[in-house]
């Protein structure tokens, strides 16, 4: 695939590990922030190409396993509500709450249909005006301007049997959080590529300046996640704490402001926000503003709102934060695995746990558990 | 890095427990138990196996192989049964009769059968076109005529109108095996090279695209085809070289697509499946559309390909055979069977890495970003 495969050589792999290999010997632990990321580590087996003293950490990007459980549970009462059309993204009708999940209220008589974007969601109330539709919205400022459009076009037409229930999400806070964590043991991070594109990379300036880590933001294809790697390992070779652009191809430092106007006009940040493992943010949330209440599901529908602790067997927070490995959580694997996962991270493809569980076990679990 | 491996205590845990005998635990059925995948294996071995197990059932077949012994020799019949619910109905390169035709006729060719006789049914929805079910019947008589078999019975339901999506079908078919030696999913010997008869995903990515959720535009057409007369040259092929019982497995990769085949094939064979992603032949615009949503072409369905494990000595030669077909034109060694890790398919990446491909829980669903 033209523009595709460029990014995928194998050879141009194996030189860009073997630079990386001969920069240093010491021990590296670096955090991919992004779900995209982790996928990509996995599909495409970065690990076995990396030099054995680069370790990667799998951060908390990825918006489905994040969602807390109270928050599945509002919205599949959302859903079950008599006349409501429930929309959302595909994987996280399979994300379970407390008790059960979107797929599962479907197949119990509720209205939940997949769609590809929010706009998809608002096609359909415009097309069944005597129902209630409902966008279950999540991501970081990656998806949440694509909600932005749609609810701003919504106010346009008058649509008003169209509603969002809002669970977007900023990446800044949720970094904070994890270098504020007391046990922390990282030494730089792969920034998130599609956030940036929105964001820019001055929000980042924090993470070197405050925290005197190094920070590259990276595209989504192999040898962009190997170069971001090159690319922190100088930095601490050469001492370096700076915040730096590999995706140049689609990040600019000030990103996208028209992305960012519309955020700005449609959400303001909730006080808190709960993450499944990393818990409670401040900041890190996002809502709709009070002009927009007339679209907003949570002052439609009254909903349970319930906070529910994640499982006590549960090491998410540990994994997300690199303090742990997916296999020395003693659940991993065993009672959570994929068909039945306890912890977000076992949620999603993109979750640590899933990735490790779906494409990992081959190499480096059963190499590094010996 | 396959050289090295050690199984630790640790990866026997999560083995053993893939391998627990899978129950049922939901209280509803929901679309993953009908995706291929994992949920589905719970349904059909938690369930269904419960209530009706028997030693030619209990194998999990494509098809049941038995011995019919009045006359002499006894004859070997393979039996089978699909439904088809797909849609749309009608899509590039085929429609819902063509799958339902070629879809029984390839699960008895994969026993190594010649497939004889169909059997057909029809669900219809009242208010279904006339005309749609005439060209329906008709693609159903050219896919029957195309692969040499008969229509021999049928029957006929029409439901209220929302009971059923517009048509549904179902067939059966008998075939006969003469190949000597058993060809089954269970049968997969270390050394093993592992084929497919041509490019994966186009089928999946046909229906995708055609649902029109998407607007994309491609050329991309289903491959539906009879494969019983591209089976017949790779069994003669063998046959010819003096090595007859060469050809261990034959599978067509329907839902849940090559990776699901290959891990029925490694679980039941107890052995290990080493693919090489540079060496599968996936179309252009295939890798395309799977790129936009987010899908492994590896999952995505089939409908006129198979995949075989044959015995390193004669492999070449098969694929030689059966690229002379029109069906196997791009037939290719996609990998190995190797003993360690058992039950596992493993894929060398083209980037330099290795991973599992596993069994999918459900369906394959986008990702979000």
């Amino acid at each position: 695939m033209k523009f595709v495969d460029e990014y995928r050589e194998g050879e141009i792999a194996a030189r860009l590990a073997e630079q990386i290999a001969r920069m240093t010997k010491q021990p590296i632990k670096l955090m991919e922030v992004c779900g995209g990321h982790t996928h990509t580590i996995f599909k495409y087996g970065i690990e076995d190409v990396l030099p054995p003293n680069i370790e990667m950490i799998h951060g908390p990007g990825c918006p489905v396993c994040v969602i807390p459980l109270g928050r599945v549970d509002d919205a599949i009462s959302i859903a079950r509500t008599t006349g409501v059309i429930f929309t959302t993204f595909g994987d996280m009708m399979r994300v379970p709450g407390s008790r059960t999940s979107l797929l599962k209220a479907k197949a119990e008589g509720a209205d939940v249909r997949m769609v590809y974007s929010p706009l998809d969601a608002l096609k359909i109330a415009k097309q069944n005006p005597a129902r209630e539709v409902v966008f279950l919205a999540l991501g970081f400022e990656t998806t949440a301007p694509s909600t932005a459009l749609t609810l701003i076009q919504a106010a346009k037409d008058s649509v008003d049997n169209f509603s969002v229930f809002c669970n977007h999400i900023m990446i800044v806070p949720a970094l904070k959080a994890i270098l504020d964590s007391p046990d922390l043991k990282l030494d730089g991070f792969v920034g998130p590529g599609h956030v940036s594109t929105v964001i820019g990379t001055r929000p980042y300036g924090f993470v070197a300046q405050e925290y005197g880590k190094p920070l590259v933001v990276s595209g989504f294809e192999p040898l962009d996640v190997l170069q971001a790697v090159q690319m922190i390992v100088r930095q601490i070779v050469e001492k370096r704490a700076e915040i730096e652009n590999q995706y140049g191809r689609a990040v600019r430092r000030d990103g996208n402001r028209r992305a960012l106007e519309a955020l700005c006009e449609v959400f303001e940040p909730r006080e808190y926000f709960e993450w499944r493992g990393l818990g409670s943010i401040a900041r890190s949330g996002m809502k709709l503003r009070s002009e927009f209440a007339a679209f907003d599901a949570e002052v439609k529908y009254s909903t349970p709102g319930l906070r529910v602790a994640d499982p006590k067997s549960c090491q998410c927070g540990e994994i997300l934060k690199g303090v742990k490995k997916p296999w020395e959580c003693k659940v991993f694997g065993t009672a959570c695995t994929p068909e039945t996962p306890i912890g977000s991270c076992m949620v999603s493809s993109e979750g640590a746990c899933a990735a490790y569980y779906n494409f990992g076990r081959l190499s480096k679990v059963a190499n590094r558990a010996e | 890095m396959s050289s090295q491996f050690t199984p630790s205590s640790l990866f026997e845990r999560v083995e053993r427990v893939r391998r627990r005998k899978p129950r049922i635990k939901d209280d509803f059925i929901t679309l993953s138990h009908g995706s291929g995948g994992k949920a589905m294996h719970e349904l059909i071995e938690g369930l269904f196996l419960e209530y009706f197990s028997n030693p030619l059932l209990d194998p999990l077949e494509d098809q049941a192989v038995f011995e019919i012994a009045n006359g002499q020799p006894a004859a070997r019949l393979a039996f089978t049964t699909d439904s088809y619910v797909v849609t749309p109905i009608f899509f590039p390169g085929g429609d819902i009769g063509r799958l339902a035709v070629c879809g029984t006729i390839n699960d008895l060719a994969m026993s190594g059968a010649r497939p004889l006789y169909l059997s057909v049914s029809f669900i219809l929805e009242e208010g279904f076109p006339i005309t749609d079910l005439k060209r329906i019947l008709e693609s159903m008589r050219a896919a029957a005529v195309e692969a040499g078999v008969m229509i021999v019975t049928g029957d006929t339901k029409v439901v209220q109108k929302g009971s059923a999506d517009k048509i549904f079908i179902n067939t059966s078919g008998i075939g006969l095996i003469e190949y000597p030696d058993k060809i089954s999913v269970g049968r997969a010997q270390t050394g093993d090279k592992v084929i497919v008869s041509g490019t994966i995903g186009d089928h999946g990515t046909t229906i995708m695209i055609a649902r029109g959720e998407l607007e994309l535009e491609t050329e991309i057409e289903t491959d539906a085809a009879p494969l019983n007369s591209l089976v017949a040259e790779m069994l003669d092929e063998a046959a010819r070289l003096d090595t007859a019982g060469a050809i261990h497995c034959l599978r067509d990769p329907t839902r849940g697509g090559v990776a699901t085949t290959l891990n029925d094939i490694a679980l039941s064979s107890d052995v290990c499946l080493h693919i090489y992603e540079n060496r599968l032949p996936i179309r252009e615009e295939v890798k395309g559309a799977c790129e936009i949503l987010g899908l492994d072409p590896l999952y995505v369905a089939n409908e006129g390909k198979l995949v075989a494990l044959v015995a390193p000595e004669v492999a070449e030669a098969v694929v030689q055979r059966m690229r002379m077909h029109p069906s196997g034109r791009e037939a290719c060694i996609i990998g190995e069977a190797k003993v360690e890790p058992r039950g596992i398919v493993a894929l060398k990446t083209a980037f330099g890495g290795t991973r599992i491909v596993d069994l999918l829980v459900g369906e394959q669903l986008p990702r979000i970003c």
